[in-house]
């Protein structure tokens, strides 16, 4: 039976993990190579790369970073932040990634994702919605979620999903960074409206935010960033909470 | 020495990287005429059986494969590169497969699709391909369709979802596995290196 993923984030401005990177462990550690080894060690079943920076003028540092990781990290790896055009995911998908994550892009342009899904197949487009709640439904956010689009969040989705995406990395920008779990609703309408799989992203701080995503929410697989960088809980110790609770994961 | 056939359905970097690691003997095949040497061949590929069966008869490759194979040379098919030893597929129906196991390849139906994730598969039992690895270990799936063999002969391994389907193939030295060895962690590792070591 296919397994629930967990999916640790690294969010890599020039070259440093950025984000809560407190680590009891690896307390030194900023090195994105050595953070993507440690959550590979550690039993993640995928990681994903987010350039936040994204900047044109670090490309290159980040391209070395996504080439070493792959060299010693033998789980599947996005690779996100910045991603515009057809020859952007080219080069991440020849510097060493399996997938190439957007969103902006995808907005300001539907037919990238169908070009891209002709080229390089719908299995290495994780598109990313960020919504955000206006009374009874939610918008999707580009440009970091400063801009609203006006486009209702579901009906996107549908659309990206009709366009050849592979599957769905939903943040939820209400629920982002506030460690208080997951936009519930929203997961599960999107996880319900679309035939590919969703992945939930947006709020996780305990193992139970994480069972709620996965179950109530119906995600296929949820992202985990500060909760894991903090150290407070290891991936080991999520994955046995998840299968005292009957969610079936590696 | 390993050959991964490079004929412009996909990225080789992967299982390029999964071989170094495991200090095999490998080179990366463009062109038809640098098949000298080589005596074990992976055969990699993601997107359409169409565009790939299509491809290989572009780069030349298609004919030399169906002999290699025939003559039963170590190989191994990787995703959509097992679901090409098929005689066609569902995807794309006009498009020949290698021919080496007689069947087709399905979509699922039913289920999120793709398949994409961990999941279980129950190997047979006294298969060198699986030495060291425990029963119903998991390995990554990125796949729409899968392979349908009219008969089950070949079939070494499974996997459930939505229904049972068969996710390695084996017919004397020609090995097909429908999910991502180099992607699997230390089990798809290990798969590879015992795949590496058969001789």
């Amino acid at each position: 039976m296919l397994s629930k993923r967990i999916i640790p984030c690294l969010d890599v401005d020039d070259g440093v993990v950025m984000k809560g990177c407190n680590f009891t462990q690896l307390k030194k550690v900023g090195d994105p190579v050595e953070l993507a080894e440690f959550y590979y060690r550690e039993n993640a079943d995928e990681l994903i790369f987010l350039d936040i920076g994204a900047s044109w003028k670090n490309r290159q540092t980040t391209l070395n970073i996504v080439e070493n990781i792959s060299k010693k990290v033998f789980i599947p790896l996005t690779v996100g932040g910045g991603i515009r055009n057809i020859d952007d995911i080219r080069r991440a998908l020849l510097a060493g990634a399996d997938k190439v994550s957007f969103c902006s892009a995808a907005l300001k342009n539907p037919q990238l994702i169908a070009d891209a899904a002709n080229i390089f197949g719908s299995q290495c487009l994780v598109i990313s919605v960020d919504a955000k709640r206006k009374g009874n439904s939610w918008n999707c956010f580009i440009n970091g979620g400063r801009i609203d689009t006006n486009l209702d969040a579901i009906e996107w989705a549908k659309r990206c999903e009709q366009l050849g995406a592979g599957e769905i990395l939903l943040n939820s920008i209400d629920a982002d960074g506030m460690k208080s779990g997951f936009d519930l609703e929203l997961t599960r309408l999107v996880s319900n409206s679309v035939p590919i799989p969703v992945i939930a992203s947006g709020g996780a701080g305990s193992p139970e935010h994480l069972y709620a995503a996965l179950e109530i929410g119906q995600a296929d697989a949820v992202l985990a960033a500060s909760i894991l960088h903090s150290a407070t809980y290891s991936i080991s110790h999520i994955k046995q909470y998840l299968t005292e609770k009957g969610v079936k994961v590696r | 020495m390993i050959a991964i056939i490079d004929y412009g359905a996909g990225n080789l970097r992967s299982i390029a990287n999964a071989l170094q690691k495991l200090d095999a003997d490998f080179k990366i095949l463009h062109e038809r005429d640098e098949f000298k040497g080589v005596d074990r061949i992976v055969l990699p590929g993601v997107g359409s059986f169409g565009k790939a069966s299509q491809k290989l008869e572009e780069s030349g490759f298609f004919l030399l494969l169906q002999e290699w194979i025939r003559a039963d040379k170590s190989f191994l098919g990787i995703c959509l590169g097992m679901q090409l030893l098929m005689f066609n597929s569902a995807e794309s129906k006009d498009s020949l497969g290698l021919e080496c196991v007689k069947g087709t390849n399905r979509r699922f139906c039913n289920v999120k699709v793709p398949h994409i994730g961990w999941n279980n598969v129950q190997y047979a039992p006294d298969e060198p391909v699986f030495k060291n690895i425990d029963q119903n270990s998991y390995f990554y799936f990125v796949h729409s369709y899968f392979i349908e063999p009219d008969s089950q002969d070949y079939v070494i391994g499974k996997t459930f979802y939505g229904l049972e389907f068969p996710s390695v193939i084996r017919r004397g030295d020609v090995y097909g596995v429908q999910f991502h060895p180099e992607k699997s962690g230390e089990t798809g590792l290990q798969l590879l290196k015992n795949w590496v070591e058969l001789c």
